[in-house]
């Protein structure tokens, strides 16, 4: 087991940030924390690099009781969110960091630097100051540097937050790869649900700095544990009393057994998906994801008259007042 | 642009009539009868002794004030402890406070009738009329500007880099010296500057507590205001130069330390 923690509790004044936290993480792993912001999610992954000291509770690295032990004697390799790079070093300065102060030999600095630099694709880039990097070589630069001491655990604090769009896109595949060569234990941070399913063997998700679920990716979507988890980890429509994945409604243009008629309100296209906005009789309103081919046989147009139901067993049962919120 | 034109105009003015003017005047009082007046009144054993007086207690002061400035900064950006918001008001009381009541407050704790004087001259440790009591009173009024300086700083750059450094194994100093520091050189120059400027030009506060002996206890700028008392010009405008030339060095130290990418 790479990291245990036991039983944490996290107070900031009388903000709760972890409740009585109990997170398992197995060696050679790649692990999300998952959860809305504010939800704790930072907190964990600060405590766990020593950066932040528990009320309560233990935290074992590699086996070891950790829990006492500075952020200097962790083994951790940490990744900030804002990168915090060593603004007036060198990027080749701000790898060798961590063997630097160590005081290894020069011409092994020199060597780790160079092999670090290959494989996060920085080479030529070492004599440049982090102000002239991109973000995402900022990025990782700082993956590099954190590496650079061979770390127990590698621990990502949003990672991707601060890149735009097409980068995150690109790093987030490259992570994944990175991982499945480096074999470093690894938990990063997101509050981006579609990130971290992309990324991550096993969730962890978080709320209210308690654990909601944890479980693989696919576990979390269709064995969602309550309905935080159902609407936090893809999305949620009411329908015939229940929460539902939008795309387990189906409409047809016939009436049929156990079908709804329903109107539909409004047909939004995104490419392969379309989305339909749809009211039953009394007015509530849900929703329903199609392709685009089963939206072009049913020749879906505002004002219609469909007939909606469920594909597969409801995921929860919901409280039928809640049914006229969401929509 | 007529607007900017006469707005420029107008600042330049002021500052004229304000600075230039009169700081001009003390430099063409000085050399109207030429170089050779001058030079010998600041070369006078009297003058030379307050000249190196002045260095000496600029030397003593400004290393103390900029350690403790650091410590002082760090200690009110990066520690959390109970009286924090007090340091922190105390730290500008040398602001706030005139210089004079920080003369007779070191004379009330070190004079004869004080609470420390006549143990410590009882153990021949001389405080007040001599060089001890002259850097007391420099460090008291010279004390915040390294801190007030390096503060913002602190706070600007965060917490980031240093944690960043811990998890990679560095400890306290090495995370100082090789983070910290670095960050932060550029205000401490500023403060360092500052504090100098302040240190050489202090009047009030050492000349209650220096007892005014010529020739052994005299600033510069005490010895300015002497000689000017004593109706010799010459000595006063000449020293006057020399403390004006060191405020110049200082400033032009303090446009070259100036980060480029500043005002």
């Amino acid at each position: 087991m790479a990291i245990e923690v036991r039983n944490v509790t996290k107070r900031f004044g009388e903000f709760v940030a972890l409740d009585d936290v109990s997170v398992h993480v197995e060696s050679g792993a790649l692990m999300a924390l998952l959860g809305p912001s504010g939800s704790g999610k930072s907190t964990l992954l600060r405590v766990i690099a020593g950066l932040e000291q528990p009320d309560a509770g233990e935290v074992f690295i590699s086996g070891r009781e950790a829990t006492q032990l500075r952020p200097q004697q962790r083994g951790v390799g940490f990744v900030f969110q804002h990168y915090a790079p060593f603004k007036h070093m060198t990027v080749a300065d701000n790898v060798a960091f961590g063997l630097t102060v160590r005081k290894r030999p020069k011409q092994q600095i020199r060597e780790r630097v160079a092999e670090l630099f290959h494989l996060v694709q920085l080479e030529g880039l070492g004599q440049r100051y982090p102000a002239q990097l991109s973000g995402g070589q900022r990025q990782r630069m700082a993956l590099a540097r954190a590496l650079a001491v061979e770390p127990e655990v590698l621990l990502l604090d949003e990672p991707f937050g601060a890149l735009d769009a097409r980068v995150r896109q690109e790093l987030r595949e490259w992570l994944r790869r990175l991982h499945d060569e480096v074999h470093v234990t690894t938990v990063f941070v997101t509050h981006d649900q579609e990130e971290a399913m992309q990324i991550a063997d096993e969730i962890v998700l978080v709320n209210h700095g308690r654990i909601e679920q944890v479980g693989s990716p696919r576990d979390l979507y269709e064995r969602p544990a309550n309905e935080f988890v159902l609407t936090f980890v893809g999305e949620a429509t009411p329908f015939g009393g229940d929460l539902v994945r939008p795309h387990d409604v189906v409409l047809s243009a016939l009436p049929e057994e156990d079908a709804e008629e329903v109107l539909v309100e409004r047909v939004t296209y995104l490419g392969f998906d379309v989305r339909v906005q749809l009211a039953l009789g009394d007015g509530r309103r849900f929703r329903a994801q199609l392709t685009r081919d089963e939206s072009e046989r049913l020749e879906l147009a505002t004002g219609q008259i469909v007939y909606a139901r469920l594909v597969r067993r409801p995921s929860v049962s919901l409280a039928h007042e809640l049914a006229n919120d969401v929509g | 642009m007529i607007a900017r034109v006469s707005l420029r105009a107008g600042v330049l003015a002021y500052l004229a009539a304000i600075l230039l003017v009169p700081v001009g005047l003390v430099f063409w009082r000085t050399f109207e009868h030429g170089l050779h007046a001058p030079w010998a009144a600041i070369s006078a054993p009297d003058a030379r002794q307050a000249f190196w007086l002045t260095i000496e207690i600029a030397l003593v002061t400004v290393p103390l004030n900029t350690v403790f400035g650091v410590l002082c900064a760090l200690a009110i950006v990066r520690r959390r402890f109970p009286g924090k918001g007090l340091l922190n008001a105390l730290v500008d009381l040398p602001l706030a406070l005139s210089p004079v009541v920080v003369g007779l407050a070191l004379y009330l704790l070190y004079g004869r009738a004080g609470w420390l004087g006549p143990w410590l001259t009882s153990h021949g440790v001389q405080v007040l009329f001599a060089l001890p009591g002259m850097i007391l009173a420099t460090i008291f009024v010279s004390l915040p500007f390294v801190v007030r300086e390096v503060v913002p700083v602190l706070r600007e750059i965060g917490t980031d880099q240093e944690e960043a450094a811990a998890t990679l194994g560095a400890g306290s100093f090495a995370i100082f010296r090789r983070v910290t520091l670095p960050a932060i050189r550029w205000a401490i120059a500023y403060g360092v500057v500052l504090t100098t400027a302040r240190a050489l030009g202090e009047f009030g506060a050492v000349s209650v507590v220096s007892g005014r002996i010529v020739g052994k206890t005299e600033t510069l700028t005490l010895y300015v205001q002497d000689q000017y008392e004593s109706f010799n010009t010459t000595g006063a405008y000449a020293a006057s130069v020399l403390l004006a030339l060191l405020a110049i060095g200082t400033l032009v130290l303090m446009t070259v330390f100036r980060p480029k990418e500043g005002i």
